[in-house]
């Protein structure tokens, strides 16, 4: 198989992948209290409510740490690969592949940077975020 | 009520260190164990519990087949990777303080390099039709999903929360490299390293250089527990576990623990806390440790989590040898999983029983009591040995 490794998408994590299909990056928010979360899960760790929905995120993020891979080889990747965990401002923290961007040197990332949201659609069932600077 | 005191090793027995064993995962387990029972004076009629990590590929009752085991009483198997290592010991442990089983071997047997490689990319991993699968969707997708770059994620944060640097983790490797130069057994035994080889090693994932990452190793460990009254009429010098702690903390994932609001290790302050609770010890009463070393950085980590030095001071601690041999608190003496071999932190084990034996290749004089952790990143655990008085 090529391209990248897939998802398992079950319940609990469904309406994310169906949000990228969409080009909207989604998170899962309560509709008892309202709180976001990610990773998400099925139930409120505020309310204990099963009742979940999603917000739209703007799309933003804010570099928290990174790493540059440079080995092994990753399926569906070329390397060096810069990846990030970013901090978005409705409150939740995401792991974040990054183009764009050279993997070191001046114009390297650097945490405190601020990336946007773009789309890696693979194929017609699997799009995934790709982050770059805006 | 505690489990201190109530069981203690008293064999120890491990393969060769390879990269490629030639021998089945299940007859590289048969033969440790063989050689952990002869060091413990006992036979394999004598055991009757069996105990490993839930990711072993051979089973209690195939292992208890080719040992031609009778009645197993007590078999269980820990969870999470190389965190589950000092987890063996505390089943063990409370199987036999618990009457539950008199003689309990906890195995670890794998050819990590000749056949799976954890260094490389599992798919499998991300394709578990479990929580496990549905975690790794949000990583592995991404073209996060070595343990190295997982790594990498938290050593670059904790750079640069703390002024770290990696001459600062290099310090671990060239003790690692240090203590296995000097050990037989180990897979770079001869072969130390400077300082400089390690900033000059390639990157594998930025910050981590190739010297900053274990081995991958073909081979098997076994470790022999009983109670102390029997330990007392065996051979070796019995070893006390004086304390046997599991730990995993809140909005805890394996190796990706990235949304608590600091991406430290704090399953290890909690395996830490029980250690300290159990044994009625401190950090100044250790006399030398094996800190489970996959990856450099969590090295410095662990001696934050584990009290030796506060946080962020580990970059402090390190400096000017003081956790190689002569140093203020030894560590990794056998050579570590970078040195001397990856066994999943069950070699590291074997090191703390040599420490407390005094029979460690690399001995620290006068050891009386050692501590031992399991992997991290991941839900983890750890023991206290200590000499039987």
């Amino acid at each position: 198989m090529s391209g990248p490794v897939r998802p398992v998408i079950g319940r609990d994590n469904a309406y994310f992948f169906e949000g990228t299909a969409k080009q909207e990056l989604r998170i899962q928010s309560c509709n008892a209290c309202g709180t976001l979360r990610h990773p998400p899960g099925p139930a409120c760790l505020s309310c204990d409510a099963y009742d979940r929905g999603h917000v739209v995120a703007r799309g933003e993020g804010t570099v928290y740490s990174f790493t540059v891979v440079h080995a092994p080889k990753l399926p569906g990747k070329e390397l060096p690969l810069v990846v990030a965990l970013l901090d978005l401002p409705e409150g939740v923290r995401m792991v974040a592949e990054v183009t764009g961007v050279p993997p070191d040197g001046e114009d390297g990332l650097r945490i405190g940077e601020r990336l946007v949201v773009d789309w890696n659609v693979i194929d017609e069932e699997l799009t995934l975020p790709i982050w770059r600077r805006p | 009520m505690s489990l201190s005191g109530k069981a203690a090793i008293v064999g120890i027995g491990a393969t060769e260190f390879s990269k490629e064993s030639g021998r089945s995962e299940l007859q590289l387990s048969v033969e440790a164990t063989r050689d952990a029972l002869a060091d413990a004076g006992l036979a394999p009629a004598d055991v009757d519990g069996l105990t490993t990590f839930t990711m072993d590929t051979s089973s209690e009752i195939a292992l208890a087949r080719e040992l031609g085991l009778g009645d197993l009483r007590f078999f269980s198997r820990i969870n999470y990777g190389g965190g589950a290592a000092c987890a063996t010991i505390q089943q063990a442990a409370m199987a036999v303080a618990t009457g539950v089983a008199d003689v309990v071997v906890a195995y670890r047997g794998f050819n990590e390099r000749s056949g799976q490689r954890f260094g490389q990319v599992q798919p499998w991993a991300a394709q578990q039709v479990n929580t496990n699968g549905i975690d790794n969707a949000w990583t592995y997708p991404l073209g996060l999903s070595t343990p190295a770059a997982t790594v990498a994620m938290q050593a670059r944060r904790y750079m640069h929360d703390y002024g770290v640097t990696s001459a600062d983790f290099g310090a671990v490797a060239v003790a690692d490299r240090r203590h296995a130069a000097t050990n037989p057994a180990a897979f770079f035994y001869q072969k130390p390293i400077t300082l400089e080889e390690h900033q000059a090693s390639r990157t594998i994932a930025d910050p981590l250089h190739l010297l900053d990452c274990c081995q991958e190793s073909d081979g098997a460990v076994a470790i022999v527990v009983t109670s102390p009254e029997r330990a007392r009429d065996l051979p070796n010098p019995p070893v006390t576990i004086a304390a046997a702690a599991q730990g995993s903390a809140a909005d805890q994932y394996v190796m990706t623990s990235y949304y608590r609001d600091e991406i430290g290790i704090p399953e290890m302050g909690v395996v830490a806390k029980d250690l300290w609770r159990q044994s009625g010890l401190t950090p100044a009463d250790i006399d030398t440790a094996v800190l489970y070393d996959h990856f450099t950085p969590y090295v410095l980590m662990q001696l934050e989590e584990l009290g030796f030095c506060g946080r962020g001071e580990a970059k402090d601690f390190v400096r000017d040898g003081a956790i190689e041999l002569g140093g203020r608190l030894p560590v990794n003496t056998h050579g570590g999983q970078l040195g001397e071999a990856y066994l999943h932190g069950m070699n590291g084990i074997a090191e703390g029983v040599r420490q407390v034996r005094g029979t460690s290749v690399n001995q620290v004089a006068g050891a009386a009591h050692v501590l031992v952790t399991a992997g991290t990143g991941v839900p983890t655990s750890g023991l206290v040995l200590k000499v039987d008085r």
